[in-house]
């Protein structure tokens, strides 16, 4: 499984690297947002490090929206997915080929992001970058499971890049509530065991849901 | 070796497959021609098994990994080379190293593909790409072949090529099974050496070609499906 899974994550991401579509596009966008919040921001009415970690989040968010619109149209062009479904792979290596092609997408943008954050709103990560890492890495991996999973669903719909955020953002409300919190307590300076919790539950979302999207992954792209 | 017995389907209260049953052996092509909705598209998908029949069942020797399909979409990526495609959906069978540089070079020259190989899919002509979806499709050496309106889209000349490319790769492998879907009888009659008539998800006529042309063929099909 883990064989075929990397077979399609790297022709993904092979396939990206010469596009560069959605990566320049989700870069841009992260810029964008993140110049507007700081410039828009009045610095003297609330502390940089109070707004921040909802800023991050809510640029992450929406930059993951646009890999995780991508996933699935490429298998579309040329019906590919019917190639795919007809070879001997399981559905479940599709969907980690893919999970793992959006992780590294969407851990490339936030690497980007990450700096650019702490240069805009001037807020110091390095004493907090490991654990910050952490964080990220297990609300990211939660949101893109079933961003992979719901993109398969919509991929196939007239109105896909609508209904993905329409359909991901209410399941995506709970890890991003424990990220932000929990980058405020880290962000904050406050001891690292405010930030475990969250952490725990980061954690608990991601095995719960990535388990589920696994599981019910094959039904979106039967006939 | 293909076997379809008593395949039934439907979409809703449209019957898409109703009681189908055939068996095709090592070296036979089957042509089912029907019109637009008839269910061809829904034979061969259920016979690759990328839909669930409600009864009856499809059997494929050697498995999901026998088959290869050609269809009027080429299932390849625009933004891979010509070669990368092919290593791609080689690696998905499981082909071995060797194997497939093999039988790249063999399917890159036999289809006249070489000059075209590390160019990108996209930038290749209509005719180009269904060559390319011909190799893709013969890349894991399949016992059975599916082909879904491969015509379509392309202009005479371009079909005509196709159509010789076809009746090569068929004919290159003895063994092979084929079974090619398409409205327009005059594109697959020299392909076959069986024929079916298809309406409202039914075989109405199902017999070996018996050396007739087009013309018979047409004939025949416009008495069966028409009733003109």
């Amino acid at each position: 499984m883990w064989r075929h899974a990397w077979r399609l994550a790297r022709k993904d991401l092979l396939i990206e690297f010469r596009s560069r579509t959605a990566i320049l596009s989700a870069v841009v966008f992260t810029v964008l947002v993140l110049m507007v919040f700081n410039f828009g921001r009045d610095p003297t009415a609330v502390a940089a490090v109070d707004l921040a970690p909802s800023i991050l989040w809510v640029t992450f968010t929406f930059a993951a929206m646009l890999a995780l619109n991508r996933a699935f149209q490429l298998e579309l062009e040329n019906q590919a997915l019917d190639g795919l479904l007809l070879a001997p792979v399981s559905r479940s290596s599709i969907y980690l080929g893919k999970l793992i092609a959006n992780l590294v997408f969407v851990g490339t943008v936030e690497a980007v992001g990450l700096p650019l954050f702490a240069l805009f709103f001037n807020v110091r990560i390095t004493p907090v970058l490991g654990p910050l890492v952490v964080v990220i890495a297990l609300a990211t991996i939660g949101f893109v499971a079933v961003g992979t999973l719901f993109s398969a669903m919509t991929g196939r719909t007239r109105f896909a890049e609508l209904l993905l955020p329409v359909l991901l953002l209410p399941f995506m409300l709970p890890p991003l509530i424990w990220a932000v919190l929990a980058t405020a307590a880290l962000l904050a300076g406050r001891p690292l065991s405010e930030a475990t919790g969250w952490l725990r539950l980061l954690a608990a979302f991601d095995i719960v849901f990535v388990t589920l999207a696994f599981v019910l992954f094959p039904a979106t792209v039967s006939e | 070796m293909l076997l379809a017995e008593g395949l039934r389907h439907a979409f809703g209260a449209v019957r898409a497959l109703d009681d189908i049953s055939f068996a095709l052996h090592a070296g036979q092509t089957l042509a089912v021609f029907g019109p637009n909705g008839a269910g061809k598209t829904t034979l061969l998908k259920v016979l690759a098994g990328l839909i669930q029949p409600r009864a009856g069942r499809a059997h494929i020797e050697g498995g999901r990994g026998a088959v290869g399909w050609i269809g009027h979409q080429p299932q390849l990526y625009g933004h891979l080379t010509v070669r990368e495609n092919l290593r791609f959906w080689g690696s998905l069978y499981d082909v071995p190293a060797a194997e497939q540089s093999r039988r790249e070079t063999d399917l890159l020259s036999r289809l006249d593909l070489h000059a075209h190989a590390e160019r990108p899919v996209r930038a290749l002509s209509r005719g180009l790409v269904q060559r390319v979806a011909i190799a893709r499709a013969l890349i894991h050496d399949p016992r059975v072949l599916l082909l879904d309106e491969p015509f379509t889209g392309l202009d005479r000349t371009a079909a005509e090529e196709f159509r010789r490319l076809l009746a090569g790769q068929t004919a290159d492998r003895g063994g092979r099974v084929t079974v090619l879907v398409t409205h327009n009888v005059e594109e697959g009659t020299e392909l076959a050496t069986d024929v079916a008539f298809m309406r409202a998800g039914r075989f109405v006529e199902l017999a070996p070609r018996a050396g007739r042309g087009a013309a018979a063929i047409a004939d025949a099909y416009r008495r069966a499906v028409t009733g003109g």
